[in-house]
Formats: C-alpha cells, sequence, structure tokens
C-alpha cells in the first residue's frame, strides 16, 4: 500500500519524479492538476517523505525509488552532483526527463562535467545507459513553472525545448509537457540540448514557441 | 512582529562605477547597526558573504563590535555558513559577543550559503556538502544544548570532542540558532524536527507560495514534539522604505541593476530588466519596496499566510548611497513599525 494512494487511476498516466526539491515538487503540482497520477520518491524512504508530500505537493504519493522508475515518465531532478547515486538498473527502458543543469558558478565544479563539452545530459544518459533520457524543464525557473504554464493556444504560450536521441520518447514528453501547459518545441538530438543549458540566451529567456525555434536554429548555425 | 535589516555589507562606487574599498563597506555597515538601534530597529542581520562587492565576510567579528555599541538591537548572522566553518570557533565569537551585549541580544542562524565560494576558501569539498552542513548543524546544537561547558560530540567531518570546554557560555545558557533556506521542503520539515527556528530567504516570486513550508514547518515540529511557541518564523527579503513609492523605486533601482550586472556577468545572464524590477517591487512580488504605508501593508498581508513574528529587509546593495540606506533604516523602525504593529492589532 502505497502512501496516499487516490482511489482510482488518473486517465493521463503516471509520472514518477526523482526528488522532491524545488523543481520537482513543482512539476508535480503542474502534473496532478493536469491529471496525471504522481508518485514522488527520494534517497530517504517513502515514509520520510509522507508529510512533506501531503503538504507540499497535495495529491502525489510517496513511494520508493523502484516504484516511482516504474512510471510511464519519470523526471529526475535531484542535485546533480548526486547524479551517479540514481540507480541506473531501476530506470532500465524507462523514458527520463533529466531537469538538472550543470552550473559550475551557482553549484561549483563537478569533475565530470568538466572533462569534455558534452551536454550535462549526455553525461548523464551515459550513467543511465539503459534508459531513454530526453532534456527538457532545465532551462525554466521553479518558481516560474506555475505563473508562467497557460492552456494550449494562449496567446505568447511560454515554451520549453526538448532533446533526446529516441524519438518516441521525445513525442511521449511533447504530450506531457503540452498537457502541463507549455509548448513543446523539438530542438533535436541529445547533443543539441547544449542549445539551452547555462549561460545561452535560451537558458536565460522567457520564448514562445516561435521566438524557441528560432533561437534553437540560429544556435544550430553558428554551432 | 518583530521589524529588521540584513546586509552582506555593500562595497561603494566612484562616479565611474568602480569599486571603493571594502573597509569603508565595513564602516558603513557598523554605522547602520548603530543607526537601527538607535531608530528602534527590532533585529540586524550580518553576512555571511565573501565577495569584493559585498564583503560581510565575518559575522562573529561585526556582531561583538556591534554589541559593544548598541543598546537593544538584537544581533544575528544572515547566515553563518556552517558548512565550511567550525562549530566550535563559531559558538565561542557568537557566546562572546552575546557576553558583550549584555546578555540575550546575540543569535546564530546557520544555512548552507546561496553560492559556494567558500568551499575553494576555506579548503572543502562540494561532494561532502550535506555531510558538512548535517553534522555541524548537530555539533553546533550539542554545544548550544550542552549543561556545561564540557562537549562531548563525534562525526566524521571533523575532530571528535570528548568532554571538552567550549567556553564562554552564553549569558542566558543558551543562544537561539535558527535554520536558514531558501524553501526547499525537506529544509523546512528539518527544522521542525528539530525543534529550530526557521528563517525564510525569499528573494524571488511572491512570497505567499511559502505558505505551505511554513504549515510544513509546524506540522513537522509539532509531530516531533515540540512547542508551538519554540517553532518561530522569520522572512528576509529585499527591500527599501522612502517617503514615496517613486522615491524608494528609484533609490534601490541602481544597486539592484549594479548587482544584476555583477551576478549576469559571472552566470551568463543578459542585462537585467527593469521590468522585472518594477514587477517584484508591486505585490505580491518579492521586494518590499516602497512607502511606508505599502511596506506595512504587505508585511501584515503575508503575515496572514506564514504567521511570522520577524520580518527583515536587505536595503543595501550594489552600491546603495549610505545617506539614503540611513533615512530607510529610520523610515523601516520609525514609520513602518508602528503600522505593521497597528494593522496586526486590528486583525
Amino acid at each position: 500500500m502505497v502512501i496516499g494512494a487516490q482511489g482510482h487511476m488518473a486517465s493521463r498516466g503516471t509520472i514518477g519524479i526523482l526528488g522532491a526539491g524545488r523543481v520537482g515538487t513543482a512539476i508535480a503540482r503542474l502534473a496532478i492538476a493536469a491529471g496525471y497520477r504522481v508518485k514522488i520518491a527520494t534517497s530517504k524512504p517513502a515514509a520520510d517523505n509522507a508529510l512533506i508530500i501531503e503538504i507540499v505537493t497535495p495529491g502525489a504519493e510517496a513511494v520508493d525509488v523502484a516504484e516511482a522508475a516504474d512510471s510511464d515518465l519519470v523526471l529526475l531532478a535531484v542535485p546533480l552532483h548526486k547524479y551517479k547515486t540514481v540507480n541506473a538498473e531501476a530506470l532500465a527502458g524507462a523514458v527520463v526527463m533529466d531537469a538538472m543543469n550543470y552550473w559550475s558558478v551557482t553549484d561549483g565544479d563537478i569533475a565530470d562535467f568538466e572533462i569534455d563539452d558534452r551536454s550535462s545530459s549526455e553525461v548523464v544518459a551515459a550513467h543511465l545507459n539503459e534508459s531513454r533520457v530526453v532534456k527538457s524543464f532545465n532551462h525554466i525557473g521553479y518558481h516560474e513553472m506555475e505563473p508562467d504554464a497557460s492552456t494550449p493556444g494562449s496567446t505568447g504560450r511560454r515554451a520549453l525545448a526538448i532533446a533526446s536521441d529516441d524519438t518516441e520518447a521525445k513525442a511521449r514528453v511533447a504530450a506531457f509537457i503540452d498537457a502541463l501547459g507549455f509548448d513543446p518545441v523539438d530542438a533535436g538530438d541529445l547533443a543539441a540540448g547544449r542549445a539551452f543549458e547555462p549561460g545561452t540566451d535560451i537558458f536565460n529567456g522567457r520564448f514562445s514557441a516561435d521566438e524557441l525555434s528560432l533561437k534553437l536554429h540560429a544556435s544550430l548555425v553558428t554551432a | 512582529m518583530e521589524l529588521g535589516m540584513y546586509s552582506f555589507g555593500d562595497t561603494q562606487r566612484n562616479t565611474d562605477g568602480s569599486l571603493r574599498s571594502t573597509a569603508e563597506a565595513i564602516q558603513n555597515l557598523f554605522e547602520a547597526i548603530k543607526h537601527a538601534d538607535a531608530s528602534g530597529l527590532d533585529y540586524f542581520g550580518v553576512g555571511e558573504h565573501h565577495t569584493a562587492t559585498m564583503p560581510a565576510s565575518s559575522p562573529g567579528a561585526m556582531i561583538a563590535a556591534a554589541a559593544a555599541a548598541t543598546t537593544q538591537i538584537k544581533l544575528g548572522s544572515a547566515a553563518s555558513i556552517i558548512g565550511t566553518d567550525d562549530p566550535v570557533r563559531i559558538f565561542q565569537q557568537f557566546a562572546t559577543a552575546d557576553a558583550i551585549s549584555g546578555g540575550g541580544r546575540v543569535e546564530i542562524t546557520a544555512g548552507r550559503g546561496s553560492s559556494v565560494e567558500t568551499f575553494p576558501l576555506f579548503g572543502y569539498s562540494l561532494e561532502e556538502y550535506d555531510d558538512l552542513y548535517a553534522q555541524k548543524l548537530d555539533l553546533l546544537m550539542a554545544i548550544n544544548n550542552a549543561d556545561t561547558e564540557l562537549v562531548t560530540w563525534s562525526g566524521t567531518v571533523r575532530p571528535a570532542l570528548d568532554d571538552l570546554a567550549v567556553v564562554p557560555r552564553p549569558a542566558s545558557g543558551k543562544l537561539p540558532i535558527w535554520l536558514a533556506t531558501g524553501g526547499n521542503a525537506s529544509s523546512s520539515a528539518r527544522a521542525g524536527q528539530l525543534g529550530l527556528p526557521v528563517s525564510y530567504g525569499i528573494i524571488g516570486g511572491a512570497p505567499h507560495r511559502f505558505a505551505p513550508l511554513a504549515e510544513l514547518y509546524r506540522r513537522s515540529g509539532a509531530a516531533a514534539g515540540h512547542a508551538p511557541e519554540s517553532l518561530r518564523i522569520a522572512v528576509g527579503a529585499l527591500g527599501f522604505v522612502a517617503p514615496t513609492k517613486k522615491e524608494a523605486l528609484d533609490r534601490f533601482y541602481p544597486g539592484w541593476h549594479n548587482l544584476n550586472v555583477e551576478m549576469g556577468r559571472l552566470r551568463g545572464w543578459p542585462a537585467p530588466d527593469k521590468r522585472a524590477y518594477l514587477e517584484q517591487a508591486d505585490a505580491p512580488g518579492a521586494y518590499y519596496v516602497g512607502s511606508p504605508d505599502e511596506v506595512a501593508e504587505r508585511i501584515v498581508h503575508l503575515h496572514g499566510y506564514l504567521g511570522h513574528m520577524r520580518h527583515f529587509l536587505q536595503m543595501d546593495l550594489g552600491g546603495t548611497p549610505q545617506d539614503q540606506l540611513l533615512e530607510s533604516i529610520t523610515l523601516l523602525a520609525t514609520e513602518v513599525k508602528p503600522r505593521v504593529q497597528r494593522l496586526m492589532a486590528q486583525k
């Protein structure tokens, strides 16, 4: 029996969230509002998170990592320096959305992310080598997620970029992003995610789908 | 409701934009604390910050000096970055300042720090970030809660203490120790479980979104058996007071702009956007910039969500002129505070 389990299955599907920090909980609230069943796990036992989840993300369930990993989509939102503690085996085969950033000026240098110029999500994907990793949700502030979400077709609706080597996984994440309140924009393969990492215009700004597509195109031209 | 301010020190700028001395910033900070005390402000928090533009790196030294030069104001750190410092030394410095203050005016606020420059500065590894914080907080509490000066503690991030004396003891037995957090839910739960008062640093977004965290804090504390009156909340935010809203906006903006240019250079941000400033400076934004009426109303409005007992503002950044800072302090103490008390009494 999971803690806080709902008596019904939400129709949209199940989202597993690893990490109950500010990013994980903001996306959890949006997903619950959009009709998803949300399961949250951290490195602590589920019971230790029950009160946090009851109050901060009402409607979500506190579960262990294995159960969160066994969801239709999994959001990875733990401090990046802990990425190697994430259980790759539990996430084998899962569509994993990587919302993390390597931002050394605020978080300090992490050796794994300094050795080459791969995007941080490529380094994460090398660890989660049996998962279908999609980079997204990293270029919006946690405090902007709920105020900026809007219904499809809203004027100036904010867009979020997605990058992955897995086309089908990307399509599923695109549908999730749209349901949460943003226009998804395909940036290309996982390596293309560099175009919306810290220090880029996309990371620093707020853009509609048209604007974001132009920015992504410009970064491809200059790359 | 207690009203106060906090500062990381604010290095002044020449007309060409170049920085004046960090020593002058410390002298200005000392003057501001004395002025806040004389004006009737309830609380002043100092540092810890380690940059050329915000040089209040040593809260213990600053507070000891301030304790000798003030009579009524409470003095604390905002916050002490305990993961990269020695809790024994922090406690000794603050207990010393407490004795100088006459007893009962000095507090420690323990935090992780919002940036990581203390790790290379003091030779710590970021990989131990969580362990350092948790264990050193545990040690700081062990010292504070000890019945005598003799302390016994062991951990992995620091040599053990085996019945060693940590002196002086605070005049009233213990120092208030607050836990600082920027809004991570597990930090609120931890503060509640430990029964420590919590200090929220709210630097962007709508402050009332912290309401669930306040509830989490209180319920975590109650579940751990702590009395409701021991579970206190403070809020630190950016703000500035002037006779009119327009003057407040105009006086605070240049420093805000300078700070954001500096941080943008480090973090790859674009030029700061004045619209974002103006948006944050109006309800329900995070900046308490305005006339005494508006600032008082917004503090009391937030109290309806958080039930906090202290609201304190960072009013000097990016080279805020000292005379304008002192006027803002005067207005906060003599104009905002009575308005807050009146509005609270009407609730």
